[in-house]
């Protein structure tokens, strides 16, 4: 089995969000960049379970800069066999979907696995957008995924539950919590990872129909407004009354 | 030029999320100058209310093959669908439906795309949609330069508003192709607002120490007619089911209340109620980092302000 893990890079959980340039770009000095945690923990690490369990290699592609070979090498250490990096700092969901799809074209995977979302921009675009480029079924939200021979079987978060579905291979699939449990890299992943192949392509030219011109942060909270314990029937004076919430 | 508006059904029937996407795009068709039109997949028992909540006109794909979802034939059915109808943009929920076919649709229409829209666009100097980023600690703005554009509304971003009465149901027909997905199964939890949907939720964490502990969360969130929920360690200890679970990596909430129990505010746990628009902490440890980002805060031991909340609720419940 041929398993391709797309992974993003993303500001830390932890990281302060602040812009600059009115609000055009980040303010990116001084914040640890992560691979963004579902592509990480659920997508890759699941995509290493089944070839491990029954045979094949997990490639991992990433579009961005030479910056991002830290989050690479990464998931190298994890235990993907190798990995592509498309050579061009993204400009939009739309154009990391179209740089992935001009690559896949000219390969054959099983499973192509990505987070739900990235925990930047929260869009969930790039996995289907990529599924209709490439013509293949999507799934959204895994929570688990097993594959027999060429029929893998899902099950996915939906509102309220979940759903489970049958579908033949190749596919597209986001993955969630419950796929899988984050792996921590072992010191032989890590010096492995130093010499995996991992090959820079050059991107494709594209245009991006949507993009974000500016960031504002949201006004600062006010200050909590604290109740005694014993003046419940304030609080809920003031849920009713101020907050206009019941 | 219309707004297409793709009104969600789940078991034959529509939800708040498609009166919350018809409202949205009722009121972008304003600010442009379009009609409104709303299409429904497969059966819909209730698909003229759209008419209530603005939409001019109500279609109907009524193949019995779009009563299960597969993305791709719902992508080829909308895209159809808006084509046919003279759509220019495409307004749908940001559900875990919309999720799936958001960037497909963009892809099929040739169309930008926002996804999980936390406001109107701004259309005086382009067509600017913001959209909370970041976890709920940012907002960005897009500009969608083509013609065309496909929206998703963030759940609870926008109140469902009646401008209207209902209206008759126009059939369409377009060819829909054989899904490649087949669901086998569905378990959903009846009788309660799933989560993503709630405008009142009573989320509660370790503070609770025992998960024989629950019934008050429980009787609050009754009496509140609001959906529980909690946080990781909670879930992780199979104290509460994982589908309960919010924050980074479980789900993503943006309630009118949040009211956090025994919960210490961890940033990770706040990423996932961050947009929430009121948050009500209730903590014994006055410096549980929760407090920074609440509204209203209690500092006492949730064992005994849980249930004189409950009496207050009650005792407001029937004096009004």
């Amino acid at each position: 089995m041929k398993v391709l893990v797309c992974i993003s890079k993303t500001p830390d959980t932890t990281a302060k969000i602040a812009f600059q340039n009115d609000g055009k770009a980040f303010q990116a000095d001084g914040v640890q960049f992560i691979m963004n945690p579902y592509d990480e923990w659920f997508a890759l690490v699941r995509g290493l379970e089944l070839t491990e369990a029954q045979g094949g290699t997990v490639t991992v592609i990433n579009v961005g800069t030479a910056d991002n070979d830290t989050i690479i090498r990464k998931a190298l250490a994890i235990g993907a066999q190798d990995a592509v990096r498309i050579n061009k700092e993204p400009e939009s969901a739309w154009d990391v979907a179209h740089q992935l799809a001009a690559y896949i074209k000219s390969q054959s995977y099983d499973l192509i696995l990505l987070g739900k979302e990235t925990i930047d921009y929260n869009d969930s675009e790039v996995g289907a957008a990529l599924a209709e480029l490439l013509d293949l079924p999507f799934i959204s939200y895994a929570n688990k995924l097993d594959v027999s021979g060429t029929t893998a079987t899902i099950s996915r978060e939906i509102e309220g539950g979940t759903e489970v579905m049958e579908a033949s291979l190749p596919l597209v699939i986001s993955c969630a919590q419950g796929l899988a449990q984050q792996r921590i890299p072992n010191m032989k992943g890590i010096m492995t990872s130093k010499t995996k192949p991992l090959a820079v392509i050059e991107p494709v030219a594209t245009s991006s129909p949507s993009v974000i011109i500016r960031h504002e942060l949201p006004p600062a909270r006010k200050s909590v407004h604290l109740i005694a314990p014993e003046d419940t029937d304030e609080l809920v004076r003031l849920l009713h009354e101020e907050a206009k919430v019941i | 030029m219309s707004v297409i508006i793709f009104a969600e059904a789940v078991e034959g029937s529509l939800k708040k999320s498609a009166f919350e996407a018809t409202t949205y795009g009722r009121k972008v068709a304003d600010l442009c100058g379009l009609t409104c039109k709303a299409v429904t997949l497969g059966t819909v028992e209730n698909a003229g209310e759209l008419g209530a909540y603005g939409a001019q006109e109500v279609y109907n794909i009524a193949d019995n093959s779009l009563n299960q979802f597969d993305s791709q034939s719902y992508t080829s059915a909308i895209a159809d669908a808006f084509n046919q109808l003279g759509g220019t943009i495409l307004v749908l929920s940001h559900t875990a439906i919309g999720k799936s076919i958001t960037g497909r649709l963009a892809v099929r229409l040739n169309a930008g795309s926002v996804s999980g829209a936390s406001e109107l666009p701004n259309v005086s100097d382009g067509f600017i949609v913001p959209k909370s980023v970041y976890s709920g600690k940012a907002t960005a703005f897009y500009n969608i330069t083509s013609d065309k554009k496909v929206i998703s509304v963030m759940g609870n971003a926008i109140k469902p508003e009646k401008s209207g009465e209902a209206v008759a149901v126009q059939s369409l027909s377009v060819s829909v192709p054989a899904a490649k997905v087949k669901v086998i199964e569905r378990k959903t939890v009846s009788g309660v607002v799933p989560l993503p949907e709630a405008s009142l939720v009573v989320s509660a964490g370790r503070g609770m120490k025992d998960p024989s502990n629950w019934g008050i969360i429980e009787q609050l969130a009754a009496e509140l007619g609001a959906t529980t929920a909690c946080s990781r360690p909670v879930s992780d200890s199979g104290w509460r089911p994982h589908h309960e679970h919010v924050g980074q990596t479980g789900i993503a909430i943006r309630p009118n209340l949040y009211i956090a129990i025994g919960i210490s505010g961890a940033i990770q746990h706040l990423a996932g109620v961050n947009n929430s628009r009121v948050i009500v902490v209730i903590n014994k440890d006055p410096e549980a980092p929760f407090f920074k980002a609440a509204d209203y805060g209690i500092v006492g031991d949730l064992f005994e302000v849980v249930p004189r909340l409950i009496e207050s609720v009650k005792r407001f419940k029937s004096s009004h």
